[in-house]
C-alpha cells in the first residue's frame, strides 16, 4: 500500500509499504477514505517528538470503510467507521473508568519502558505518534490495522459525509475535552492559546457549554477570523498587550479559565522562549511553554488551567509561584477519546457543533508532503488537511472554511 | 503482606528473600548482618541495596481478574511461554510438578532447566526452584492478592537467580539474564494483557513483524 511516512526531520514521504494483516482476534482493517494531518504531527515533522523511527507511517486521523476483521472484532465488512487516535483495551482499570487515554495494555509491553522512565509511568498507544506511544502505523496511509476494533471505531450513518465526522478521531474531542477541563459556567470568561484546529473546537465547544465570553488569542489573521465567525473575541498577541487586555475584557478580575491549544512550539519573544528553541533544536527535550506560562499569569484567582496542547519534555522558568499562590487548578491529558465520540456525533447531526468550518484544503495521500510543508509554513492560509487516498496525484480540492477569503 | 511477619536484625534481607521460600541462603543472610534494613513497610526487594550473589527483582501488576483464574493459568506452567518471550516451552516432567525449562539463548542456544515446586497455596502463592545441576541457579515466586474494590487482583512476580561458577555459566547467565528486571516487567504486562483483553499487544503492522515471529527467527 501507499502511505506517508517519516524519514527525518522535515523529511515525510508518500512510499509503498507493506499491507497491514489481522495480527490479534480483535483486530481489523480499515480502507482509510479520509485522514488529516494533525497539529501535533508537525511536531514529528519538526523533529521534537523523541522515539520516532526513519520509515514510521505518521497519522493518527482516520476513518474508512471495515474491509476485513479478526474473529472477535465487533465490526462488520463494509461499516463506516471513524477511528480515535488513542488505542484503548477497554478492560483494564484505566478504560473502565474512561480514562482511554491512560490505557495500561495498548502500549506493547517491550515499547513502555522509554515513556517510563521519562514519565513515570507508560503511555498508552497511540495511531501514527512516536515509539513511545507503541510505534503503531498511522493512519495516512491507504489501510490500517486498528487493534480493539470492538472499543474505538465508532460506526458513522451513511447520511454524513466524511468532512463532518473525521474530526471525531482527534481534534473535535479534543477540544471539547479541553473547554470540559475547564469547568465552564454560564458566567464565565474563558480565554484559548492557539486558533488552529483544537483551538478553534475549544472555543466552539466551550460557546456551546454556555460561556459568557470566550476570547481567542493568535496572530494569524485568518485563524483569528475563523475564530470571531464562531463567536469568540479575538486578540492578536503580535498587535495586544494580551494579559493587559484579558484583565480589562474580564472586568479586572481576570479570566476565569485559560485553555493552552498551543503546546510545546509556542512562538514568543520572551528570551526564555529563544533559549528553549535552542535547546529543543539540539535534543534537549525542553518545551516552549510561552503560551502555557502567559495563560498562568493570566488567569483569576482560583481560576481553572486546561492543557490540550502536547508537551513532551521539561520546561524551565515555570511560573509555579503563580499556580499555587493563586490557588489555580490544572488538567491536561492526551484525549479520552471514546468518552466523546458518540456524544459528539449527536451533536454533529443535530448541528450543535460545525466541524467543517476550518477544513481549508483536500488533497490526494499522494501529494501528502506538500500537505505537511504548507500547513507547517503558511499556518494562516492551511488551516486544516484532508487527504484523500482515492484522489487523483497533483488534484486539489478547496476546503469548506468560512472565511471570505478561502470559501 | 504475610512476608514481613518476622522482624528483627535479619528483616531486611528476610523481607526480600524469605519471599523465596524455604531455600538455604544462610549464608547470604549472615552477609546482610553487620548492617540491618531499618523495617520500613515497603516489598523487600524495592531495597536500594543487592541481595549479595542473587540478583532479586520484583514486580507487582493490578489485574482485572478473579484471583482463581489468575492462579490457574499461572500453575499450568505449560501456559507461561504465552507471556515469557523468552521461554520456549515449559514441559511438565512428572505429577510432582517438576518441568523442564527450555529458554532462548543467544546464537541459537537452547538453555534447559529443571524447576520444581517450591511451595503451593491454591490462589495465593506458587514458587518454584531449579533443581541441582541445572546451568543456572534460579527462584521464582508469584503471588496473588484481592486488590481492594472491583479492581481485580495484585499479582507479585518475585525472582532471584545466582549465577554459577564458571566462565560458560556466569556468561550464559550474564547473556540470558542481562535485563532481569525488564524481562520481569514484559513477562508480567504480557500476562496482564493477555488475561485483560484476551490478547497480548503488538504494533506491529504485519505478521512477520510481531515479536514472537522475529523471536522465531532468531533461533
Amino acid at each position: 500500500m501507499r502511505a506517508l511516512t517519516w524519514q527525518g526531520t522535515k523529511d515525510v514521504r508518500v512510499e509503498t509499504v507493506s499491507d497491514p494483516e489481522i495480527i490479534n482476534p480483535r483486530d481489523a482493517i480499515i480502507k482509510v477514505t479520509s485522514t488529516a494531518i494533525c497539529g501535533s504531527d508537525l511536531h514529528l515533522y519538526d523533529g521534537v517528538i523523541p522515539g520516532v523511527l526513519a520509515g514510521d507511517v505518521l497519522g493518527h486521523e482516520f476513518m474508512g470503510e471495515v474491509v476485513e476483521t479478526g474473529p472477535k472484532s465487533t465490526l462488520q465488512k463494509g461499516q463506516r467507521v471513524v477511528v480515535p487516535f488513542t488505542i484503548s483495551c477497554g478492560q483494564c482499570f484505566h478504560c473502565t473508568i474512561q480514562q482511554y487515554s491512560c490505557c495500561s495494555n495498548s502500549n506493547p509491553a517491550e515499547k513502555q519502558d522509554m515513556s517510563a522512565t521519562l514519565y513515570g509511568h507508560a503511555m498508552a498507544g497511540l495511531f501514527g505518534y512516536s515509539h513511545l506511544t507503541g510505534g503503531y502505523s498511522g493512519g495516512q496511509a491507504e489501510y490500517v490495522r486498528v487493534p480493539y476494533s470492538d472499543i474505538g471505531p465508532i460506526v458513522i450513518p451513511d447520511h454524513l459525509d466524511d468532512d463532518k465526522v473525521l474530526f471525531l478521531s482527534d481534534i473535535l474531542p479534543t477540544g471539547w475535552m479541553g473547554a470540559e477541563n475547564a469547568d465552564i459556567g454560564p458566567d464565565d470568561t474563558v480565554a484559548v492559546w492557539g486558533c488552529g484546529p483544537v483551538g478553534l473546537f475549544a472555543i466552539q465547544s466551550a460557546l456551546v457549554m454556555g460561556a459568557a465570553q470566550v476570547i481567542a488569542i493568535d496572530h494569524y489573521p485568518h485563524r483569528l477570523e475563523l475564530a470571531r465567525k464562531l463567536g469568540a473575541k479575538i486578540v492578536n498577541f503580535r498587535e495586544t498587550n494580551v494579559r493587559e487586555a484579558l484583565m480589562e475584557m474580564s472586568g479586572g478580575i481576570g479570566v476565569d479559565a485559560v485553555i493552552d491549544a498551543v503546546g510545546m512550539e509556542a512562538h514568543g519573544f520572551a528570551i526564555d522562549n529563544m533559549i528553549d528553541i535552542v535547546k529543543q533544536k539540539v535534543g534537549f527535550g525542553a518545551d516552549r511553554a510561552s503560551a502555557l506560562k502567559q495563560a498562568i499569569l493570566s488567569v483569576r484567582r482560583g481560576g481553572r488551567v486546561s492543557i490540550p496542547g502536547v508537551y513532551g519534555g521539561m520546561t524551565d522558568k515555570f511560573p509555579l509561584g503563580a499556580l499555587m499562590e493563586k490557588g489555580l487548578q490544572v488538567r491536561s491529558g492526551q484525549t479520552h477519546v471514546q468518552k466523546y465520540t458518540k456524544p459528539l456525533l449527536e451533536k454533529i447531526e443535530d448541528g450543535t457543533l460545525d466541524t467543517t468550518f476550518l477544513i481549508s484544503h483536500h488533497l490526494p495521500l499522494e501529494d501528502a508532503a506538500d500537505g505537511y510543508t504548507n500547513f507547517h509554513d503558511h499556518q494562516n492560509e492551511w488551516t486544516k488537511v484532508v487527504l484523500k487516498p482515492g484522489m487523483a496525484r497533483g488534484s486539489t480540492n478547496t476546503g469548506t472554511t468560512t472565511s471570505k477569503e478561502y470559501a | 503482606m504475610h512476608h514481613q511477619s518476622s522482624r528483627g536484625p535479619l528483616a531486611g534481607a528476610a523481607i526480600g528473600i524469605g519471599m523465596l521460600g524455604a531455600v538455604a541462603l544462610g549464608g547470604l543472610i549472615a552477609k546482610r548482618k553487620a548492617s540491618p534494613r531499618s523495617a520500613d513497610d515497603a516489598p523487600g526487594y524495592t531495597a536500594r541495596r543487592s541481595f549479595g550473589a542473587y540478583d532479586v527483582v520484583g514486580r507487582t501488576v493490578t489485574i482485572r481478574e478473579d484471583r482463581h483464574k489468575l492462579f490457574a493459568f499461572w500453575r499450568d506452567f505449560s501456559n507461561l511461554p504465552d507471556v515469557m518471550e523468552n521461554v520456549v516451552s515449559i514441559t511438565p516432567r512428572s505429577s510432582d510438578g517438576r518441568a523442564v525449562w527450555k529458554i532462548r539463548a543467544p546464537a541459537g542456544r537452547i538453555v534447559e532447566i529443571e524447576t520444581e515446586i517450591a511451595r503451593e497455596i491454591e490462589g495465593e502463592v506458587i514458587a518454584w526452584c531449579s533443581v541441582e545441576g541445572s546451568d543456572i541457579e534460579t527462584k521464582g515466586r508469584v503471588e496473588f492478592a484481592d486488590a481492594p474494590g472491583d479492581r481485580g487482583t495484585r499479582v507479585t512476580l518475585i525472582t532471584a537467580y545466582d549465577p554459577p561458577g564458571g566462565a560458560v555459566g556466569k556468561g550464559l547467565a550474564k547473556l540470558w539474564l542481562r535485563e532481569p528486571a525488564v524481562q520481569a516487567r514484559h513477562d508480567l504486562k504480557r500476562f496482564k494483557a493477555l488475561m485483560e483483553t484476551g490478547e497480548i499487544t503488538t504494533s506491529a503492522r504485519t505478521m512477520d513483524e510481531t515479536r514472537a515471529a522475529k523471536m522465531e527467527n532468531t533461533r
